[in-house]
Protein backbone atom coordinates (compact mmCIF):
# COMPACT_ATOMS: atom_id res chain seq x y z
CA UNK A 1 0.00 0.00 0.00
CA UNK A 2 1.20 2.97 -1.50
CA UNK A 3 0.34 6.80 -0.97
CA UNK A 4 -0.50 8.67 -4.14
CA UNK A 5 -0.09 12.25 -4.49
CA UNK A 6 -3.29 13.16 -4.73
CA UNK A 7 -4.16 11.96 -1.12
CA UNK A 8 -1.28 13.83 0.36
CA UNK A 9 -1.43 17.69 1.40
CA UNK A 10 0.82 20.00 3.60
CA UNK A 11 0.89 18.65 6.69
CA UNK A 12 0.16 14.74 5.72
CA UNK A 13 2.14 12.73 8.47
CA UNK A 14 3.66 9.96 7.17
CA UNK A 15 3.22 7.04 10.30
CA UNK A 16 6.29 6.27 12.11
CA UNK A 17 8.53 3.57 12.52
CA UNK A 18 10.87 2.36 14.29
CA UNK A 19 13.97 -0.37 12.85
CA UNK A 20 16.32 -2.27 14.80
CA UNK A 21 19.89 -2.16 14.42
CA UNK A 22 22.41 -4.49 15.97
CA UNK A 23 26.22 -5.30 15.69
CA UNK A 24 25.52 -7.89 12.76
CA UNK A 25 23.69 -5.17 11.40
CA UNK A 26 26.42 -2.67 11.45
CA UNK A 27 28.80 -6.11 10.36
CA UNK A 28 27.03 -6.15 7.36
CA UNK A 29 26.94 -2.45 7.10
CA UNK A 30 30.56 -1.95 6.99
CA UNK A 31 30.82 -4.76 4.69
CA UNK A 32 28.52 -3.65 2.06
CA UNK A 33 29.36 -0.25 2.40
CA UNK A 34 32.98 -0.77 2.54
CA UNK A 35 33.63 2.08 5.96
CA UNK A 36 35.55 -0.16 8.35
CA UNK A 37 36.29 2.74 10.71
CA UNK A 38 36.87 0.97 13.85
CA UNK A 39 34.29 2.54 16.15
CA UNK A 40 31.79 1.10 14.28
CA UNK A 41 32.95 -2.41 15.44
CA UNK A 42 35.56 -2.42 18.39
CA UNK A 43 34.43 -1.19 21.81
CA UNK A 44 37.78 -1.27 23.00
CA UNK A 45 38.85 1.55 20.30
CA UNK A 46 35.65 3.61 20.32
CA UNK A 47 36.13 4.25 24.20
CA UNK A 48 39.73 4.91 22.87
CA UNK A 49 38.84 7.86 21.06
CA UNK A 50 36.22 9.30 23.60
CA UNK A 51 33.07 7.44 22.34
CA UNK A 52 30.52 5.89 24.76
CA UNK A 53 31.06 2.41 22.40
CA UNK A 54 30.37 0.97 19.26
CA UNK A 55 28.38 3.32 17.72
CA UNK A 56 26.17 2.64 14.07
CA UNK A 57 27.24 4.58 10.79
CA UNK A 58 25.54 8.05 10.28
CA UNK A 59 25.15 6.47 6.88
CA UNK A 60 23.51 3.62 8.21
CA UNK A 61 20.92 5.89 10.00
CA UNK A 62 20.31 8.27 6.55
CA UNK A 63 19.65 4.59 4.82
CA UNK A 64 16.83 3.92 7.54
CA UNK A 65 15.27 7.22 7.00
CA UNK A 66 15.97 6.79 3.35
CA UNK A 67 14.22 3.01 3.70
CA UNK A 68 11.33 5.21 5.62
CA UNK A 69 11.05 7.40 2.60
CA UNK A 70 10.79 4.68 0.40
CA UNK A 71 8.40 2.36 1.90
CA UNK A 72 6.14 5.42 1.60
CA UNK A 73 6.45 6.11 -1.27
CA UNK A 74 6.44 2.38 -2.78
CA UNK A 75 9.90 3.01 -4.75
CA UNK A 76 13.37 3.43 -3.87
CA UNK A 77 13.78 5.46 -6.79
CA UNK A 78 11.35 7.75 -5.99
CA UNK A 79 13.58 9.60 -3.71
CA UNK A 80 15.24 12.20 -5.34
CA UNK A 81 16.93 14.55 -3.03
CA UNK A 82 17.96 13.36 0.39
CA UNK A 83 19.93 15.38 2.82
CA UNK A 84 20.33 15.24 6.37
CA UNK A 85 22.27 16.63 9.71
CA UNK A 86 23.31 13.94 11.91
CA UNK A 87 22.81 15.65 15.18
CA UNK A 88 23.62 12.75 17.86
CA UNK A 89 25.14 9.38 18.00
CA UNK A 90 23.33 6.29 17.76
CA UNK A 91 25.29 3.95 20.41
CA UNK A 92 25.00 -0.04 19.41
CA UNK A 93 25.53 -2.07 22.49
CA UNK A 94 26.85 -5.35 22.00
CA UNK A 95 24.65 -8.43 23.17
CA UNK A 96 25.28 -10.01 27.19
CA UNK A 97 24.71 -13.42 26.86
CA UNK A 98 20.66 -13.74 25.63
CA UNK A 99 20.67 -17.15 26.45
CA UNK A 100 22.03 -16.83 30.48
CA UNK A 101 19.44 -13.62 31.14
CA UNK A 102 21.31 -11.39 29.28
CA UNK A 103 20.84 -8.36 27.37
CA UNK A 104 19.67 -8.50 23.46
CA UNK A 105 22.10 -5.57 22.65
CA UNK A 106 20.97 -3.37 20.09
CA UNK A 107 19.47 -0.20 19.36
CA UNK A 108 16.21 1.13 18.31
CA UNK A 109 15.77 4.12 15.20
CA UNK A 110 12.45 5.66 15.49
CA UNK A 111 11.82 7.84 12.20
CA UNK A 112 9.05 10.13 11.65
CA UNK A 113 7.97 12.63 8.34
CA UNK A 114 5.52 15.53 7.22
CA UNK A 115 5.20 16.64 3.89
CA UNK A 116 5.97 19.95 4.38
CA UNK A 117 4.55 21.53 0.60
CA UNK A 118 3.78 19.81 -2.99
CA UNK A 119 5.79 20.55 -5.41
CA UNK A 120 5.10 20.42 -9.54
CA UNK A 121 5.24 17.01 -11.78
CA UNK A 122 4.23 14.69 -8.81
CA UNK A 123 6.87 15.61 -6.11
CA UNK A 124 6.35 16.66 -2.97
CA UNK A 125 8.98 17.57 -0.06
CA UNK A 126 8.93 16.06 3.19
CA UNK A 127 10.73 16.54 6.87
CA UNK A 128 12.16 13.90 8.67
CA UNK A 129 13.06 13.21 11.88
CA UNK A 130 14.90 10.19 13.48
CA UNK A 131 14.99 9.42 17.25
CA UNK A 132 17.30 7.13 18.65
CA UNK A 133 16.72 6.58 22.75
CA UNK A 134 16.18 10.28 24.45
CA UNK A 135 18.31 12.02 21.47
CA UNK A 136 17.27 13.28 18.31
CA UNK A 137 20.07 11.25 15.73
CA UNK A 138 18.74 13.37 12.18
CA UNK A 139 17.51 17.03 11.99
CA UNK A 140 17.11 19.20 9.59
CA UNK A 141 16.09 16.01 7.28
CA UNK A 142 14.36 16.83 3.66
CA UNK A 143 13.56 14.76 1.07
CA UNK A 144 11.98 15.27 -2.27
CA UNK A 145 9.80 12.45 -3.34
CA UNK A 146 8.19 11.70 -6.95
CA UNK A 147 4.78 9.61 -5.91
CA UNK A 148 2.72 8.08 -7.77
CA UNK B 1 45.51 19.83 13.88
CA UNK B 2 43.72 22.26 11.85
CA UNK B 3 43.07 21.27 7.92
CA UNK B 4 44.92 23.18 5.16
CA UNK B 5 42.83 25.56 3.46
CA UNK B 6 44.90 25.67 0.23
CA UNK B 7 43.02 22.27 -0.42
CA UNK B 8 39.72 24.29 -1.37
CA UNK B 9 38.82 24.08 -4.67
CA UNK B 10 41.12 21.37 -5.52
CA UNK B 11 39.50 18.67 -7.39
CA UNK B 12 40.21 15.02 -7.26
CA UNK B 13 39.10 12.48 -9.88
CA UNK B 14 37.29 11.27 -11.94
CA UNK B 15 38.82 7.85 -10.52
CA UNK B 16 38.52 4.76 -11.84
CA UNK B 17 35.00 3.55 -13.46
CA UNK B 18 32.74 1.75 -11.10
CA UNK B 19 30.01 -0.57 -12.34
CA UNK B 20 27.46 -0.79 -10.16
CA UNK B 21 26.25 -4.95 -10.13
CA UNK B 22 23.29 -6.40 -9.18
CA UNK B 23 24.82 -8.25 -6.37
CA UNK B 24 26.60 -5.02 -4.81
CA UNK B 25 23.12 -3.35 -4.71
CA UNK B 26 21.30 -6.56 -3.54
CA UNK B 27 24.09 -6.70 -0.50
CA UNK B 28 23.40 -3.23 0.54
CA UNK B 29 19.73 -3.54 0.37
CA UNK B 30 20.13 -6.29 2.71
CA UNK B 31 22.61 -4.79 4.70
CA UNK B 32 20.41 -1.76 5.60
CA UNK B 33 17.33 -3.83 5.38
CA UNK B 34 15.70 -2.39 2.75
CA UNK B 35 13.28 -5.62 1.16
CA UNK B 36 11.91 -3.47 -2.00
CA UNK B 37 11.71 -5.98 -4.99
CA UNK B 38 13.04 -3.16 -7.03
CA UNK B 39 16.31 -3.76 -6.02
CA UNK B 40 16.64 -7.59 -6.42
CA UNK B 41 14.25 -8.80 -9.03
CA UNK B 42 15.31 -7.18 -12.48
CA UNK B 43 11.89 -8.10 -13.97
CA UNK B 44 10.08 -6.19 -11.11
CA UNK B 45 12.39 -3.30 -11.34
CA UNK B 46 10.99 -3.17 -15.35
CA UNK B 47 8.02 -3.17 -14.48
CA UNK B 48 8.32 -0.25 -12.78
CA UNK B 49 10.43 1.25 -15.93
CA UNK B 50 13.79 0.54 -14.58
CA UNK B 51 16.13 -0.86 -17.34
CA UNK B 52 17.70 -3.14 -14.40
CA UNK B 53 17.19 -3.16 -10.59
CA UNK B 54 17.97 0.11 -8.83
CA UNK B 55 19.85 0.99 -5.51
CA UNK B 56 18.81 2.51 -2.92
CA UNK B 57 18.90 6.40 -2.71
CA UNK B 58 22.24 6.07 0.15
CA UNK B 59 24.10 3.80 -2.08
CA UNK B 60 25.89 6.36 -3.97
CA UNK B 61 27.84 7.12 -0.42
CA UNK B 62 29.89 3.86 -1.92
CA UNK B 63 30.78 5.31 -5.08
CA UNK B 64 31.39 9.01 -3.64
CA UNK B 65 33.35 7.21 -0.82
CA UNK B 66 36.16 5.50 -3.61
CA UNK B 67 36.65 9.56 -4.64
CA UNK B 68 36.63 11.02 -1.22
CA UNK B 69 38.85 8.58 0.51
CA UNK B 70 41.94 9.10 -1.57
CA UNK B 71 41.13 12.84 -1.01
CA UNK B 72 41.15 12.10 3.31
CA UNK B 73 44.34 10.31 2.91
CA UNK B 74 46.39 13.11 1.02
CA UNK B 75 48.89 14.05 3.59
CA UNK B 76 48.99 17.54 3.31
CA UNK B 77 45.14 17.67 3.88
CA UNK B 78 45.91 17.01 7.68
CA UNK B 79 43.10 15.10 8.16
CA UNK B 80 42.91 12.82 11.38
CA UNK B 81 40.09 10.19 10.22
CA UNK B 82 40.15 8.75 13.92
CA UNK B 83 38.43 11.60 14.81
CA UNK B 84 36.48 12.41 12.31
CA UNK B 85 32.56 12.69 12.54
CA UNK B 86 30.07 12.63 9.82
CA UNK B 87 28.09 16.34 9.99
CA UNK B 88 25.71 16.49 7.21
CA UNK B 89 25.21 14.58 3.90
CA UNK B 90 22.64 14.96 1.11
CA UNK B 91 21.83 13.31 -2.14
CA UNK B 92 20.67 15.15 -5.11
CA UNK B 93 19.90 12.36 -8.02
CA UNK B 94 18.96 12.86 -11.55
CA UNK B 95 18.16 9.21 -11.32
CA UNK B 96 18.49 6.08 -9.36
CA UNK B 97 21.88 4.12 -9.99
CA UNK B 98 20.80 1.11 -11.79
CA UNK B 99 22.96 -2.65 -12.10
CA UNK B 100 24.83 -1.84 -15.00
CA UNK B 101 25.96 1.50 -14.42
CA UNK B 102 29.51 2.66 -15.28
CA UNK B 103 30.34 5.60 -12.80
CA UNK B 104 33.29 7.83 -12.18
CA UNK B 105 33.07 10.25 -9.69
CA UNK B 106 34.69 13.65 -9.19
CA UNK B 107 35.17 15.34 -5.68
CA UNK B 108 35.51 18.86 -5.08
CA UNK B 109 36.74 20.56 -2.06
CA UNK B 110 34.06 23.36 -1.63
CA UNK B 111 34.98 24.64 1.90
CA UNK B 112 37.30 24.34 4.72
CA UNK B 113 36.44 26.01 7.90
CA UNK B 114 37.83 26.16 11.41
CA UNK B 115 36.17 27.08 14.40
CA UNK B 116 38.32 26.64 17.31
CA UNK B 117 39.96 23.22 17.65
CA UNK B 118 36.87 21.86 15.22
CA UNK B 119 37.65 21.54 11.62
CA UNK B 120 34.66 21.05 8.90
CA UNK B 121 34.67 19.84 5.65
CA UNK B 122 32.50 20.20 2.90
CA UNK B 123 32.81 18.03 -0.15
CA UNK B 124 31.18 17.98 -3.30
CA UNK B 125 31.07 14.59 -5.54
CA UNK B 126 29.42 14.52 -8.84
CA UNK B 127 28.53 10.91 -10.06
CA UNK B 128 28.25 10.45 -14.17
CA UNK B 129 28.39 7.94 -16.30
CA UNK B 130 31.16 7.13 -18.47
CA UNK B 131 29.14 8.73 -21.28
CA UNK B 132 28.34 11.81 -19.37
CA UNK B 133 25.24 11.94 -18.01
CA UNK B 134 24.91 13.15 -14.57
CA UNK B 135 23.44 10.81 -12.08
CA UNK B 136 24.03 11.69 -8.27
CA UNK B 137 25.82 14.87 -6.52
CA UNK B 138 27.01 13.71 -2.88
CA UNK B 139 27.83 16.36 -0.45
CA UNK B 140 29.37 15.67 2.64
CA UNK B 141 30.41 17.76 5.67
CA UNK B 142 32.96 15.81 8.06
CA UNK B 143 33.77 17.48 11.13
CA UNK B 144 37.30 16.82 12.62
CA UNK B 145 36.91 16.48 16.59
CA UNK B 146 39.67 19.09 18.18
CA UNK B 147 41.86 16.98 20.60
Amino acid sequence: MTVKYADVAPGTEIPAKSYRATRLDLVKYCGASGDFNVIHWNDRLARSVGLPGVIAHGMYTMAQAGKFVSEWAGDPGAVLEFGVRFSGMVPVPDDTDPPLGGTTGGATIEVSGRVTEKLGDNKVAVDIVARSGDAKVLTRSRAVVRLP
Amino acid sequence: MALNKEFVGRVFGPGEPYEVSRVKIAEFAAAIGETSELCRDKAAAQRAGYPDVIAPPTFAIVVAMASTTAMHSEPGLGLDYSMVVHGEESFSHSRPLHAGDVVVATTTVESIRVVGAMSMLVTATDISTTDGEHVCTAKSTLVERGK
